[in-house]
């Protein structure tokens, strides 16, 4: 089983992103689990949501504590969440910001990867010029780190759920998947 | 077809499919996705119901009822404090023998305001001559809110179909959802067994004295009884279409078990791989799932405890002065039996904590090396706390 946990805050669509993530992965072939970090949203509070998958049917019905891989969807929460809490030796933690020795550096018993997405999301309108919709991006980002699910699994994904900016949501996502920096 | 959906969604795609015609909701904190599922799909023209926003849960139930009475197929759904503000009604549809079906998303009571999952807000409802069923996944929450009309309407008594909270609730998973042909060849339009109409101008809730009230209550205990024939005859209906299999209980490994967890929920699920894991070293562990709660299915109970000389009741839920609930049902039901495993009661998770595969296997553990149980419940994983003493 591969566990993981996505950092964000309120409004950067952190929970619709790993339902999304889960969706992708059961398109391609994973029995999957998704939720929130089970409490009260707050716009602009730290928020954490997870997604589980496997080969066969999952029955741990519990918070992630171990993940094997995070997703840091804004660079600010690095100041003040332990975002490494848990995290299993080697495993992936993907930045949104571009590729620098800091943060490379801090986390360096961990492998790190770089997406602007916030970038991405503006060139492409998703959200707005201050508050940037970074999801789609993230989990383009996310599926090329991880080697899986394949691009069209996760384009097939947000097909299904954003309804609006669907296909700039998808280049988003493809482009995220062509630049992020491992 | 299967796809991912939330526990809540599940609930809302079961209603869909089961043709309803009224749904109440009162659309705030303590309540779920549920019905904001509902409401999306009556607006769009996806179910053909009245949708009625009321002003608090106790007039959810009252529109219900008066809604039911007419002879239509209702719903509503809540949680912890709004099901506690329905308690009146809850007897009332009872007793007015209306099968109205709701989904009760277990959440903790207040003070504290604490919105995650505890069961004491169903179980302290288990007098009010409704059905309750427990669910530990997606897709048995969606299955048995359609096998929940058939049974309704089969015995004239209220069905809650139970949930936790965000474990379940706010989960996403895959969920084989039925197509509207497979689901109404299981469960058809509604036919009501009587119905208020100008046609045929009856007195319902009129006064009845100690000539006949009495009777009015028997009859009530008895189609409880009948619960049991006649969920066995819809399960096995349903596993015949669906190929999906339920009972009252469900066993796992309890033919040769030593000591058998019992639970509910999704402790259930997580037990699972508890049991797994512990059988690998060899323990004669078993798990038995409590899926009906009321009635409460003794039979089942005892077939499976049968070999078992001990049973570990996890409990995320407490009758303060009782304790674990589902262990005190359980004791009640054996006491007069030839089967008698050692009951050992715990109390864990309340308010949303966390029952991981640690906790329960340390329950195990603890149950293992204690010749005889505690005489109260023991409550796993407390914090040190000064008790004000």
């Amino acid at each position: 089983m591969i566990e993981l946990r996505f950092h964000g805050r309120g409004g950067q669509g952190t929970v619709v992103g790993t339902i999304i993530m889960a969706k992708a992965f059961f398109k391609a072939g994973f029995e999957v689990q998704s939720f929130p970090v089970f409490g009260v949203e707050r716009r602009g509070a730290p928020v954490e949501s997870y997604v589980r998958l496997d080969n066969s049917k999952i029955n741990l019905r519990t918070n992630v504590t171990t993940p094997d891989h995070v997703v840091v969807q804004d660079r600010t929460l690095l100041q003040n969440i332990d975002i490494t809490r848990g995290l299993k030796p080697g495993g992936w933690i993907l930045i949104n910001a571009p590729a620098n020795d800091k943060d490379k550096n801090r986390y360096a018993s961990f492998r790190v990867a770089f997406i602007d997405a916030s970038r991405i999301a503006l060139n492409y309108k998703l959200g707005t010029r201050t508050h940037p919709i970074v999801n789609t991006a993230m989990i383009g980002a996310l599926a090329r780190v991880l080697e899986m699910p394949p691009l069209e699994a996760v384009a097939e994904a947000i097909r299904e759920d954003i309804f609006i900016r669907t296909e700039d949501n998808i280049k988003a996502a493809e482009e995220a998947y062509r630049t992020v920096l491992l | 077809m299967r796809r991912v959906i939330e526990g809540s969604q599940a609930v809302a795609e079961a209603v869909r499919l089961s043709g309803v015609q009224v749904v109440s909701a009162y659309p705030i904190t303590p309540q779920t996705h549920i019905v904001e599922t509902i409401s999306d799909y009556c607006e769009k023209g996806e179910i053909n119901a009245t949708f009625m926003r009321m002003e608090g849960e106790q007039s959810c139930l009252a529109a219900l009822i008066g809604a039911q009475a007419m002879g239509v197929r209702t719903f509503t759904a809540t949680s912890s404090q709004g099901l506690a503000y329905m308690h009146e009604l809850l007897h009332w549809a009872s007793a007015a023998r209306l099968p109205i079906v709701m989904a009760e998303v277990n959440r903790a009571l207040a003070p504290g305001w604490n919105i995650w999952t505890d069961q004491t807000d169903s179980l302290a409802q288990r007098d009010t001559g409704w059905v309750q069923i427990y669910c530990e996944e997606g897709q048995e929450v969606l299955d048995s809110t359609l096998i929940a009309y058939r049974l309704a309407e089969k015995v004239n008594l209220p069905v809650m179909i139970v949930l936790d909270a965000f474990f379940l609730s706010h989960t996403y998973e895959p969920v084989d959802i039925p197509d509207e042909d497979e689901a109404h060849r299981f469960l058809p339009p509604y036919k009501p067994q009587f119905r208020i109409t100008t046609a045929d101008p009856r007195s319902y809730g009129a006064l009845v004295t100690p000539a006949d009230y009495m009777e009015m209550r028997y009859d009530i205990s008895l189609a409880m009884n009948d619960v049991f024939l006649q969920l066995d005859d819809i399960h096995a209906e349903f596993s015949s279409i669906f190929g999906r299999t339920y009972g009252p209980v469900e066993a796992l490994n309890c033919e040769d078990a030593e000591i058998i967890l019992l639970t509910s929920g999704t402790i259930t699920s997580t037990s699972r791989l508890v049991v797994e894991k512990l059988r690998k070293q060899g323990e004669k562990i078993g798990l038995l799932k409590a899926r009906l709660f009321r009635p409460f299915p003794v039979d089942a109970f005892r077939n499976n405890l049968k070999k078992a000389r001990k049973v570990a009741v996890i409990d995320r839920n407490c009758s303060f002065g009782a304790g674990g609930i589902f262990a005190q049902e359980l004791k009640a039901a054996l006491c007069n039996d030839d089967v008698k495993p050692l009951i050992y009661s715990y109390i864990a998770g309340l308010g949303g904590r966390d029952v991981t595969p640690d906790v329960i296997e340390d329950i195990y553990w603890k149950t293992k090396s204690a010749d005889t149980p505690e005489q109260e419940s023991v409550w796993i994983g407390l914090k040190e706390v000064s008790h004000g003493r």
